[in-house]
């Protein structure tokens, strides 16, 4: 469906990518993970060639270099926060409708999949991020591509948001949509990727399943722990003691764990006959500033 | 290759756009009220409105048409691409199944078509009044200085146009735009009278210098299109029409075509080959 052979874009002397050989099979769901500056967004701007890179690239067997109003015409694309113009919800699907070529009856129908047609009224610049994002996805979709891209899709979203939107691109990959998405957030990659490809610094450092990605980059994620205020600091000395590190946190305690080591904290409190309130799974990027004991 | 839908989808969205710009709104009603003013200016010595002419009209209107045309048509070209690129309006919708030259013609279309219809509200309205009160024997030169209007609209839009492109920020583009706009309607006329008299330029060369200017292209044509000759000019005016004799109308709007097709081209070219509408340093 994609294949990227010795994909390399430079700004002047700057190598924004370098070298980036890849596939994409019909159906997958790709993640491009990697930190600000990596190149996911220049990898997903090369696919919707809208500038200009050497190597070759193409999508659904269109030679993105050559044809790239054909390759995007192939692609739905949602970015990390669609610019949209100040027109009403329904006139906005209207308008890129006609851009996609798409029948007219599929403005109104791509609504209704995104849930947005009751605010079909609307003025855009009255909708929340949540719901603009939805917005993006009825444009992405409303000519029915074979691909879809999305560049960071919930970074802006709030986690109610953000699980609505994961779940519905999961369907529509389920459905046989090839969904490419670049994501520095480990728990979107493992609940929408079937596969991960790394970036750093414009270069790919390697391919692994969504699970395998913590260990193979050595990342941690938090346990966050509710426990009662009159445990609170016999539980600090329990987890300090047992190798942990901490970070108390108004009335909870974040606790760093390995991607296949989370349950370790609660045994040792168990263990210690530390009564757990509550407890969440937190990613190292939506961590609060504040000092770890370790 | 070009599709005349997509230019046509985005010319109708900029067309909208238009008609809901205040601004635009405000000029629109600024130029059409000034030009039912000019045409109903009673006569001196009259008790009662009198209707003038339409080559008088004309001639009042030319002077409307020279300050306010061209900053119209320059602001609005140059806050247009340079607006988009700073929202990320564009980089949304190159994201699209369209094309950079689609795109810019499209938002051209429809501009000039919001332009044109202003230009035709102020001169048409002026017209009625006219035609209500007096005969139609002079409407032909009216009608030509309208077609000369609508020239030097289109031609200070594609200026705005290639400035929107060229600058990295609205506020860039539109200072732009208003200093090209005093450049050519002051420093144009003053400076080329100034040179005149201090290096003592010939005749010729102060007409070739100042037809360079396309407000100067539109002042001498639409002179030329209620009056038949270049009298008023001076002795410009004279040489003029003694070299150029029957052809030199037809040459001004050639030369008016090309202040339109030129700058316009150019834009095409610069934007097709521009990625800085998607590259944020923040972003890459």
């Amino acid at each position: 469906m994609i294949t990227a052979k010795n994909l390399t874009k430079r700004y002047g002397k700057v190598a924004a990518l370098s070298d980036v050989t890849f596939t994409i099979e019909a159906g997958e769901a790709v993640a491009l993970w990697g930190a600000n500056g990596a190149g996911k967004t220049t990898t997903l701007r090369c696919l919707l060639g809208v500038q200009g890179f050497e190597g070759a690239l193409s999508v659904n067997g269109i030679d993105v270099q050559r044809h790239s109003k054909a390759a995007r015409a192939a692609i739905g694309y949602v970015p990390q926060e669609a610019a949209f113009y100040d027109m009403r919800v329904d006139e906005t699907a209207q308008f890129y409708a006609r851009l996609k070529k798409a029948a007219p009856h599929r403005a109104a129908e791509v609504l209704e999949q995104v849930q947005l047609s009751e605010h079909a009224s609307k003025r855009v610049s009255m909708l929340s991020g949540g719901m603009k994002q939805r917005l993006a996805l009825a444009v992405a979709l409303l000519a029915d591509p074979p691909v879809l891209v999305l560049d960071e899709p919930t970074a802006n979203l709030d986690v109610k948001a953000q699980r609505d939107f994961i779940r519905t691109i999961q369907d529509l990959n389920h459905a046989g949509k090839t969904v490419v998405f670049s994501s520095h957030r480990l728990d979107e990659v493992i609940a929408l990727g079937t596969r991960v490809l790394v970036l750093s610094e414009g270069k790919l450092l390697l391919e692994c399943r969504p699970n395998e990605l913590a260990s193979k980059l050595g990342l941690h994620r938090w346990l966050r722990l509710w426990i009662p205020h009159e445990h609170k600091d016999n539980s600090l000395r329990v987890l300090g003691q047992n190798g942990f590190t901490t970070m108390p946190n108004g009335t909870s305690i974040y606790v760093q764990v390995n991607a296949d080591g989370k349950i370790a904290p609660l045994r040792s409190l168990q263990q210690a006959s530390i009564p757990i309130e509550d407890f969440e799974l937190v990613d190292g990027d939506l961590m609060p500033q504040g000092d770890s004991h370790a | 290759m070009l599709e005349f839908a997509n230019i046509r989808a985005i010319a109708r969205k900029e067309l909208r756009d238009a008609l809901h710009n205040r601004w635009f709104l405000v000029f629109t009603i600024a130029f059409a009220g000034l030009a039912l003013t000019l045409s109903t200016l009673t006569q001196p010595g009259g008790s009662t409105f009198r209707a003038m002419s339409y080559s008088r009209t004309a001639a009042s209107l030319i002077n409307l048409v020279l300050l306010f045309v061209p900053l119209i048509g320059l602001t609005l070209g140059a806050a247009n691409i340079a607006g988009d690129r700073e929202t990320g309006a564009l980089a949304y919708l190159l994201a699209q199944p369209v094309n950079r030259a689609e795109i810019l013609l499209g938002k051209y279309a429809g501009m000039a078509g919001a332009l044109l219809a202003t230009l035709t509200l102020g001169f048409g309205a002026a017209g009625v009044v006219l035609a209500l009160q007096r005969s139609v024997q002079d409407a032909g030169g009216y009608l030509l200085t309208v077609g000369l209007a609508y020239l030097l609209a289109l031609s200070m839009l594609s200026l705005g146009f290639l400035m929107s492109i060229l600058a990295r920020k609205t506020a860039t583009a539109l200072g732009g735009a208003l200093f090209l706009w005093l450049l050519l309607v002051f420093i144009g006329d003053l400076g080329i009278m100034g040179t005149t008299v201090s290096m003592r330029l010939p005749i010729e060369t102060v007409f070739l210098v100042s037809v360079l200017n396309p407000l100067q292209m539109f002042k001498i044509a639409s002179i030329l299109s209620v009056q038949a000759n270049l009298e008023v000019l001076g002795p410009a005016g004279l040489y003029a029409t003694s070299q150029f004799g029957g052809l030199l109308l037809p040459l001004l709007i050639a030369g008016l075509v090309a202040w339109v097709a030129v700058p316009l081209a150019f834009a095409v070219r610069m934007f097709g080959r521009q990625e800085r509408f998607v590259v944020k340093a923040s972003a890459r």
